[in-house]
């Protein structure tokens, strides 16, 4: 139990560290890198949750796929770095103090509760198999995995649009 | 398994710092890079309860999340790149052209 907690306060230490590396840096590609570490912890947070199938997806669908997008963008346009530019003084300020109360009132709803939240149940085995959200995905869950594929066409076709240089 | 409130209270730092790169980032793909962020806190917790209630539902939950992200960074940085070859910049303090 304690050799648990250890490992989940080292884990979201790291998670919380990358996760404000990503906020702070200065140039956006060493932003993409921190996010990727982010990524790669909250996957073994998956691994704990017995949810293998999720990890390895968040590793190759987050992880690879959206983050290797988001670093080539920022190489092709080269615009890791903004120029420095004239801010509005006032927005930083204001925007720390409403993620202080957002912080704040999550706090106040976890910790000071007067129910109690449940324990954890023990688990059927085979929890969170690849064999078993597949079972679950293509019965239950059928029609929305196919909506899926649809709004997958429609992202794919939009993008393709979008960066189409237009020939006058 | 360690209590399910440590796992909403990670989540929900994670999503203050996702929210906060949000207002005060001027790159828009680091605001990007932090709607990313606040996606996985919400993914983490479904995965949490989806272990406390042996209930498998929640990680189908994530799988389809993971989906919608995957279809929203790709029209996203496709309109970025749109943006940035019309304004030779992607600093969102820039896209005013809309302002009266």
């Amino acid at each position: 139990m304690t050799l648990n907690l250890l490992l989940f306060l080292i884990l979201a230490a790291v998670a919380i560290a990358s996760a404000l590396g990503m906020l702070l840096s200065r140039h956006a590609l060493y932003s993409a890198l921190y996010l990727i570490l982010n990524f790669g912890t909250v996957a073994v947070f998956y691994l704990i949750l017995h949810a293998p199938f999720i990890a390895i997806a968040q590793v190759t669908v987050y992880a690879g796929a959206i983050m290797v997008l988001f670093l080539f963008v920022i190489m092709l346009l080269g615009a890791g770095q903004l120029p420095p530019t004239k801010v509005l003084p006032w927005q930083r300020p204001v925007a720390i103090f409403l993620a202080a109360i957002l912080l704040a009132e999550a706090v106040y709803l976890i910790f000071f509760r007067t129910s109690e939240l449940p324990g954890a149940t023990t688990l059927t085995p085979g929890f969170g198999d690849p064999e078993a959200v597949g079972k679950l995905l293509f019965n239950q869950y059928m029609l929305p995995f196919e909506v899926t594929s649809i709004l997958l066409l429609a992202a794919m076709i939009g993008a393709i649009v979008l960066t189409k240089v237009e020939k006058k | 398994m360690v209590p399910i409130g440590y796992y909403i209270g990670l989540s929900a730092i994670l999503f203050t710092i996702g929210a906060l790169g949000v207002l005060i980032r001027r790159n828009a793909i680091v605001i990007f890079m932090s709607v990313e962020l606040m996606l996985n806190s919400a993914n983490l917790v479904f995965v949490a309860f989806s272990r406390l209630y042996n209930e498998l539902n929640g990680q189908i939950f994530v799988f389809f999340v993971m989906t919608v992200a995957a279809a929203e960074v790709a029209v996203g940085l496709a309109l970025m790149v749109t943006i940035f070859r019309a304004k030779h910049s992607i600093d969102v303090d820039q896209m005013s052209s809309l302002k009266g």
